[in-house]
């Protein structure tokens, strides 16, 4: 659904794990923007519905971008930076706390 | 027909008498001037506990405890209730010797529902608890209700036998007028024969004005609640030689309390979290269960709520005839609600009550009487 | 960090920019904190690490904004930044995790310039993936180079609205539509004010310009559109809306909406300053002076958390406050005060000229609000939907804090920010109420992130 704009050459790319797979981005980038980039753009499954959710504000204040990231759950993707090695899960309902 | 009891306060303990009245067949008016559930009875942490219970409540908890089992025959709904039981944690020897000495005091007094259990057992029961606890004393059916409901319930269910509801109804002033009780509010003023104060932590506002002081003090106790998190916890816990009050809601997030206070601006009644202590709380959770330190504070408040020296409410009768009390909670007046309009119910309809209540009497503060004005505003 | 300021400024947009470096370049001992990692707040978001051809083509505002951060940088001030405030009391304490630690630090004054938040509007399907506010479509812009790849639709009304479709124009980005919101008679109602508003001129050309280019890239606008869906199975599908008598839809994955900003008003409710309904900018405002003092003497107010006045004015009224601060700190007398304030003072008036007409001609039509079919969900934590809340007001909860308590709307992990609007201007509409200061869910802290175990490191002293 989005694309990165070629306008940067000078950027780094970095490795990191969406839901296990292996996923390259540049670095810097927000972790919301990382699974924005992705084919199935979505972040969470709510704990009520169980329905899909993705991110909506990106500045912190609607706290639909909840994923679980290196083990901790409920954090905002949109407020964490991505970082070489990190492992990022769709949050499923309340999240598993490691 | 002519309004016979006027209630100022339509908190669980105004709402629930009114009920009981009603369904004695009395026409009655409850004033508030908020909106209901606005102070303690919409804001508590919601614990249906019988579990370490002052021995003079005890009484009175256990018949609760009865009709919350079965809460939907009184108000068509279970009010959120939930019966996992309650737990006070021994985390070391002295505690657990605290524990059985109290164990063996509800059993000399004729009662049964405090047990200790053991170290296994307890493991059992709320196996993430860190391991360094030896065992608990526990109620296995106390639980937890959800306390809006559980007062939007019974003034539902009040309403639905004609009590009146009016909001707004700030009760500034209370006198005698052709030998009916008379109150002046914003929204005009009432009479009725028989007035019953349960102001929350206002009731002593009211009981001044009826030349009856007490020394009630209002306090804010904090609350917090966090996220949700799978759920891995069920009955409700404390611990023995901690303040603390700790569960998770069915829907996985965990409700944090203790006891202990916010800031407190009466007059302006504003209440500002005392982080410092809310800190405490948040320590004594982590030293039970390490596990839990990442996890998220939504949101943090206050409710007010009326203490008594002795931490027991007053309930009965006032000095002058037609005049009846009921509060003074102390933080732990929810659970007992559905009986206080009970008790209330029967002294008036039949001038006395199946519970003894002679520990709640406000004489028990007369030489109070004396306390000056000031002191006890 | 120090565990006292003299001054400490909250939020590095141009308010906190403006004020940080005027109040350090006269001595003042100030730090300034911002959860972002970068100074410039929502405007000149990661200002300093974009590369030169996307700033080219988010427009000239960013040369503004590399002036205001070197002018920072280049002053005295501390800057903190990751740092969020989680609390605030008008004492001047405050909670902060700075770099996930928490710390309370305090005061003699302290600037709250927070800034705005966009204008949650709920419709039918706009918890679904592929809607987005235009403000995150921005950000993704700003800070990653993230654009919408098969075209976008955008919806709603606003200023950000017209300049977003401009950035995606020059950027390449292919916009399916631009659906307008705003009913036609909006337009009506402002052009009284047109003549007061071109005293502030630069903002009409510039509105202007943003249309043309629009335009000439060839976008359908449709104006005066309503009852706006978003339909889809797991995600974003198809955009449906009414023109006129018909209802209408395009194909996309990516929605974006926009209706407006509004102050961030969390840390200053929370901290209990005075706050009022403003009927023209449909917010809550904090009741301030045009020296950002508010109903507390520790705490001031600048930049668009104060009331939206956008960029230009938030840097004035940085610096407005900051002398403020200066002159109650006996560092600057009246005179100097007076003399030295004098641009600022003259540019908040003109810019108030031209309020009138962009609040009528942005006005939010209550139907969207108040028309909005039972099913859609209002509350996006709890999933609480506008017929449900509806239900509860006709059984007598008539103020949203009750409406709160016994539906759980806003209680949530966002703590209502989501839907205390929709969900105020609902319960009002139903019992015939006057929205006010009143309506809204009170506000619980902590107002941002804080953790158990950041809670529990708090005051160490008094650990047994
Ligand atoms: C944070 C917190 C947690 C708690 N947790 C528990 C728990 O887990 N378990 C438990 O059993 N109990 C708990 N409690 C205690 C329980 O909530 C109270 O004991 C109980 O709600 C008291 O009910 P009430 O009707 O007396 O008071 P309130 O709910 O305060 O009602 C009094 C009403 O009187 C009205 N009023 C006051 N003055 C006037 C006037 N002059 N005119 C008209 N109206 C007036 C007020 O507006 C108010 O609505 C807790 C309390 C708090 C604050
Ligand atoms: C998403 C969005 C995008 C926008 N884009 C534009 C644009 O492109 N052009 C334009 O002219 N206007 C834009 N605006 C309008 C914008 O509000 C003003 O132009 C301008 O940025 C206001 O400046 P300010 O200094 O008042 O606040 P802001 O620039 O919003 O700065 C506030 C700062 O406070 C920080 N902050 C907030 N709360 C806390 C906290 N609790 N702890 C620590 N830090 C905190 C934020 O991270 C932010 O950096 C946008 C608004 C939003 C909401
Ligand atoms: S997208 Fe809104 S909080 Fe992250």
């Amino acid at each position: 659904m989005f694309k990165f704009l070629q306008d940067d050459p000078a950027r780094e790319w970095v490795n990191i794990f969406i839901d296990g797979e292996a996923v390259l981005v540049p670095d810097q980038i927000s972790v919301a923007a990382a699974v924005l980039y992705q084919k199935k753009g979505f972040t969470r499954m709510t704990p009520v519905n169980a329905a899909p959710r993705a991110p909506l504000c990106m500045m912190g204040v609607c706290y639909e971008c909840l994923m679980v990231i290196d083990g901790q759950a409920n954090r905002r993707a949109c407020q964490e930076t991505v970082k070489e090695g990190m492992k990022i899960e769709r949050q499923m309902g309340a999240g598993e706390q490691s | 027909m002519k309004t016979e009891v006027i209630i100022i306060g339509g908190g669980l303990m105004g709402s629930s008498t009114a009920l009981q009245l009603a369904l004695r067949g009395y026409k009655c008016l409850v004033l508030d001037r908020e909106y209901p559930g606005r102070h303690a009875s919409g804001v508590n942490a919601g614990g249906l506990r019988r579990l370490n219970r002052h021995p003079a409540e005890i009484p009175l908890s256990v018949a609760a405890a009865k009709i919350w089992l079965n809460i939907r025959d009184l108000l068509d709904s279970d009010c959120g209730t939930q019966f996992p039981g309650q737990i006070r944690v021994a985390e070391n020897e002295s505690d657990m010797q605290k524990l059985e000495a109290r164990a063996r005091q509800v059993e000399k007094l004729g009662y049964h529902h405090e047990e200790i259990i053991d170290r296994e057992e307890l493991y059992q029961l709320v196996p993430a608890l860190s391991p360094h606890c030896l065992g608990g004393l526990m109620c296995r059916d106390d639980g937890f209700g959800q306390p809006f409901h559980a007062l939007t319930a019974f003034r539902y269910k009040a309403s639905s036998l004609g009590v009146e509801f009016r909001i707004g109804a700030r009760v500034d002033q209370v006198d005698q007028f052709k030998g009916d009780w008379r109150v002046q509010t914003p929204v005009g003023s009432f009479k009725a024969p028989i007035l019953v104060n349960t102001a929350g932590a206002w009731a002593h506002q009211i009981s001044q004005n009826l030349g009856e002081p007490v020394p009630l003090s209002p306090g804010s106790p904090m609350m917090m609640v966090t996220e949700r998190i799978p759920r891995f916890l069920d009955p409700v816990l404390g611990a023995a030689s901690r303040k603390l009050s700790f569960k998770q809601m069915p829907n996985g997030t965990l409700l944090i309390g203790g006891a202990h206070m916010a800031k407190l601006d009466f007059n302006r009644e504003r209440t500002e979290i005392e982080w410092r202590k809310l800190a405490v709380s948040a320590r004594t959770v982590l030293a039970l269960f390490p596990q839990l330190k990442d996890v998220r504070i939504v949101r943090s408040w206050a409710g007010v709520e009326a203490f008594m020296p002795d931490h027991l409410p007053v309930i009965g009768p006032g000095l002058e005839p037609g005049i009846f009390h009921a509060f003074g909670f102390s933080a732990h007046g929810f659970q007992l609600s559905p009986v206080v309009g009970q008790v209330l119910a029967q002294l008036i309809a039949e001038g006395m009550s199946e519970f003894p209540i002679e520990a709640f009497t406000i004489e028990r503060f007369s030489s109070a009487k004396l306390i000056s004005k000031q002191k006890v505003v | 960090m120090k565990s006292h300021y003299s001054l400490v400024i909250i939020g590095s947009g141009p308010a906190g920019l403006a004020a940080a470096t005027l109040a350090a370049d006269h001595g003042l001992d100030v730090a300034l904190l911002d959860e972002q990692n970068q100074p410039g707040g929502q405007i000149f978001r990661n200002m300093e690490s974009m590369p030169a051809s996307r700033v080219e083509i988010l427009g000239g505002d960013y040369q503004r904004g590399q002036e205001l951060v070197e002018a920072f940088r280049a002053s005295d001030a501390h800057y903190f930044p990751e740092t969020r405030v989680w609390s605030l009391n008008t004492q001047g304490e405050m909670g902060l995790i700075e770099q996930g630690m928490a710390r309370m630090i305090s005061a003699d004054k302290v600037l709250i310039a927070n800034g705005a938040m966009e204008r949650p509007v709920p419709f039918p399907g706009w918890t679904l993936p592929g809607v987005m506010y235009a403000g995150a479509g921005q950000i993704l812009f700003k800070q990653a180079g993230l654009v919408p790849m098969d075209g976008v639709v955008l919806a709603g009304s606003g200023p950000l609205l017209l300049l977003l479709a401009w950035q995606y124009i020059r950027a390449g980005v292919t916009i399916q539509a631009i659906l307008d919101t705003a009913p036609l008679t909006n337009l009506l109602r402002a052009l009284p004010h047109l003549p007061r508003a071109l005293m502030a001129h630069h903002y009409i050309t510039k509105g202007l310009e943003y249309q043309n280019e629009i335009k000439r890239a060839g976008v359908p606008i449709i104006k005066g559109i309503s009852s706006l869906e978003a339909q889809g199975e797991m995600s974003l599908e198809r955009v449906s809306y009414r023109k006129g008598l018909q209802r209408q839809q395009i194909e996309t994955q990516c929605l974006l909406t926009h209706f407006g900003v509004i102050p961030h008003v969390y840390l200053s409710r929370a901290a209990g300053l005075k706050h009022h309904w403003d009927h023209h900018q449909q917010c809550l405002r904090p009741v301030s002076d045009e020296w950002g003092e508010t109903s507390s003497r520790t705490l001031f107010i600048a930049g668009d958390g104060g009331g939206i006045g956008g960029a230009r004015s938030a840097e004035h009224a940085g610096r407005l406050a900051a002398f403020q601060i200066l002159y109650q700190q006996e560092m600057l007398t009246k005179q100097q005060r007076n003399q030295l304030a004098k641009s600022d003072r003259q540019w908040m008036r003109e810019d108030l000229h031209i309020r009138p007409f962009l609040e009528r001609l942005f006005h939010l039509p209550p139907a969207l609000l108040n028309r909005l079919p039972d099913n859609t969900i209002v509350c996006r934590c709890e999933e609480i939907t506008a017929g449900e809340i509806r239900r509860e007001i006709a059984s007598g909860h008539d103020h949203s804090n009750q409406v709160k308590f016994i539906t759980r709307s806003g209680m949530g992990a966002c703590q209502g920010r989501q839907c205390s609007q929709a969900v105020a201007q609902i319960v009002a509409d139903q019992s015939n109420q006057v929205i006010s200061s009143q309506s809204l869910y009170r506000v619980r802290p902590p107002v941002a992130s804080l953790s158990l175990g950041q809670l529990a490191s708090l005051f160490p002293e008094e650990q047994e």
